[in-house]
């Protein structure tokens, strides 16, 4: 799960890392009140899950109240466009108004799961304020890297190295070191995939700071945090997502207009790959999982069809333990039910696949039956194409 | 022959009085595997599918000599319940739980990590994953044991419903294979890619292999350096998610694209340089595999 950078520097001050003072603001009026407060000098920032915010022009720097009152009316409100948000871009609905800092240099810290060794890994360079993975591609020998010992968390000599080794100035190395131990805490604490601060601040008068912060919650663990079940912004994702969501499908909306509904993620991967490869666009991913009910199938399909680009729709299913009978039942009534327009292709494998091409056929339905992944796909690409 | 398990392993099922754990455990039966007994905290002396219940996996082990285990037991229990049938000794432990918190596998990957260097013999497959499969010998998991047919392929996948498609094409063609191993989509897993390679690679009566990865990480890349090395036996491979976009979660939590790495386009041109016969649909994974048989 994504969160807001304010969210995120609100629990990294929990943990005991300096941030710079602010406040979070839904309206102009909060927005101009909270630049009051800190003095005029003032940071307004766009806050959406997208990152690149600063080029597309999403936070801006005010000098005076005035300056500050300006940019919080063009910000607020704005459709923030940036390399990350896609060209229609993202509504900003909400503000951070921070304190504006001399700034000395900036630096990166970040921390996340290696695959490789199935360890975390903590992150540091001196190369700040960058896109890290542009760092990474140019310049890796930039980026200095310590793996955290199961238990131990990130050792206070792991941290001094790394702050010796990117350059921050001995009298600020206590400082940094407390701040990156503690980043490290509270990325275990809180079951986090990623935290990052970029920039990680070092002011003129010598105090080291998360300027930026960032943290993506592990799904997984929101079990054991439901003080976390409140950060979710159900403004910055997908209404379709959303309400997918609310049916434990994994849906994930795309460009194209062929809809998809597979079992499993691997195959509901492959089905986009190959819908792609007959000349066609998936409109959407959408993992109805191994043991999917006539419920779930049944509202998959509401799903699929709300989204107007849809002109065909391909159901690929390996029955294995979910019996292709079952499925072909659900899927002739959810299709009565909702009186659905688009062509249908079916494609469907597996435990008692003869029953199930049997109801299809005999529910006096427009469904195409297909054999084997190829041919659905060329199908389903010439259905949505009106041939 | 084949690879990890066979008709003599001897199945233990965690977490089987559960409904989960009862089917499939029935289905194992059923395929012919020798389902030796299980374990439900506080259902120990009690009968379950005619087999006994034992609260602990210590114990189990001891009443019955297995060997393995399969883990059906929930998200927030299941990182724990690996690390119990790693203490009894079990040496091929298969997690088919879905969810578990990366921070609960961290410490799991480094117990196994050192005990397997210290010389014991345990293997960890998934967690979430189909499970392992070798025909007409042992079933451990959720995969459809009648699509499967004894044979000479090798099958490594990350996925469940993908490996089934492969293996439905390779049957469907008169191929068979020895053992179908799926490794589980998760960011950390206990056997990889390379892991299983190494093992067809060394198993007499697996001549070809086929290999299926997704978009993330770098296992696919790392697999494929090994091959080029080491592996004269001819390996097909697929990779799925050529069409996702980078930074969603697909399906899989292992499934994501970041930062540039894990793209489907990097690992199939690793997997080419190494010799590998990469497909470029699903569908043609069966037929390729026959022409190199």
């Amino acid at each position: 799960m994504k969160i807001h950078e304010y969210q995120a520097k609100t629990i990294l001050s929990q943990y005991g890392v300096p941030v710079p003072k602010g406040r979070v603001a839904f309206t102009v009026e909060e927005a101009e009140s909270a630049a009051k407060e800190l003095g005029g000098f003032v940071v307004v920032k766009a806050q959406i899950h997208a990152g690149g915010r600063g080029k597309g022009g999403g936070v801006k720097v005010a000098r005076t109240q005035d300056d500050a009152a300006r940019h919080i009316r063009a910000i607020l409100g704005m459709q923030l466009v940036t390399h990350q948000t896609g060209p229609s871009g993202q509504k900003v609905q909400r503000l951070l108004i921070e304190e504006a800092l001399p700034i000395e240099k900036e630096f990166y810290l970040g921390i996340t799961l290696d695959r490789a060794t199935g360890r975390n890994v903590f992150m540091a360079s001196s190369e700040g304020g960058m896109d890290i993975e542009e760092v990474a591609a140019k310049t890796p020998e930039k980026i200095l890297k310590e793996t955290l010992e199961p238990g131990l968390g990130l050792s206070a000599y792991q941290a001094r190295k790394l702050a010796f080794g990117i350059g921050i100035p001995a009298a600020s190395v206590n400082g940094a070191v407390k701040a990156m131990q503690l980043l490290a805490k509270a990325y275990e604490d809180t079951d986090a995939s990623l935290a990052e601060i970029n920039p990680f601040l070092l002011t003129k008068d010598g105090r080291t700071l998360a300027l930026d912060a960032k943290i993506n919650l592990d799904d997984n663990a929101m079990f054991r945090h439901k003080e976390f079940i409140d950060l979710r912004d159900l403004a910055e994702e997908d209404p379709l997502e959303v309400e997918a969501s609310k049916f434990s499908l994994n849906y994930i909306k795309l460009d194209g207009n062929i809809a998809c509904m597979v079992n499993g993620a691997g195959l509901a991967m492959a089905t986009m790959d190959i819908i792609k490869y007959a000349g066609g666009e998936p409109a959407n991913f959408l993992d109805v999982g191994g043991g999917a009910s006539e419920e779930q199938i049944k509202n998959a399909f509401r799903i699929l069809l709300s989204d107007d680009a849809v002109k065909a729709v391909l159901i690929n299913i390996f029955g294995g333990i979910l019996r292709c009978d079952i499925l072909a039942a659900g899927v002739v009534n959810a299709a009565r039910e909702l009186h659905v327009a688009v062509p249908i292709v079916v494609r469907m494998e597996g435990t008692n696949v003869q029953e199930g091409k049997r109801i299809l056929k005999e529910s006096g339905l427009n469904f195409t039956v297909a054999e084997g992944m190829k041919d659905a796909a060329e199908k389903v690409v010439a259905a949505a194409n009106g041939k | 022959m084949s690879v990890l398990i066979n008709k003599n392993t001897r199945l233990l099922v965690q977490g089987f009085t559960g409904s989960q754990g009862t089917f499939h455990a029935q289905q194992s039966i059923h395929y012919g595997t020798q389902v030796v007994g299980g374990v439900t905290p506080g259902k120990g002396g009690q009968k379950h599918l005619d087999r006994p219940v034992f609260d602990t996996v210590s114990q189990a082990v001891q009443e019955t000599a297995a060997n393995a285990s399969v883990i059906f037991v929930p998200p927030p229990f299941a990182a724990d319940g690996i690390l119990e049938a790693v203490d009894a000794g079990i040496e091929v432990i298969v997690c088919i739980t879905e969810g578990i918190p990366v921070r609960d596998m961290i410490p799991v990957k480094r117990i196994i990590d050192e005990r397997a260097a210290s010389g014991r013999k345990v293997r960890l497959i998934g967690p979430n994953c189909p499970g392992i499969i070798t025909p007409d010998e042992c079933r451990i998991g959720i995969m459809p044991g009648h699509i499967h047919k004894k044979g000479n392929v090798g099958v490594v996948t990350r996925s469940g419903t993908l490996t089934y498609e492969a293996v439905g094409q390779l049957t469907a063609l008169g191929i068979g294979q020895s053992t179908c191993i799926g490794i589980g989509g998760d960011p950390i897993i206990g056997t990889t890619h390379l892991d299983s390679i190494r093992l067809f690679n060394e198993d007499p009566d697996t001549h070809v292999i086929v290999m299926i990865g997704e978009i993330g990480g770098n296992a696919e890349e790392t697999a494929a350096a090994y091959i080029k090395e080491h592996v004269r036996k001819p390996v097909v491979g697929f990779i799925a998610g050529q069409t996702a976009p980078p930074g969603r979660r697909m399906g899989h939590a292992g499934a994501i694209i970041s930062g540039g790495s894990g793209k489907a386009s990097d690992k199939m041109a690793a997997m080419c340089a190494a010799g590998i016969h990469v497909c470029d649909t699903p569908a043609v994974i069966g037929e390729t595999v026959k022409k190199l048989l």
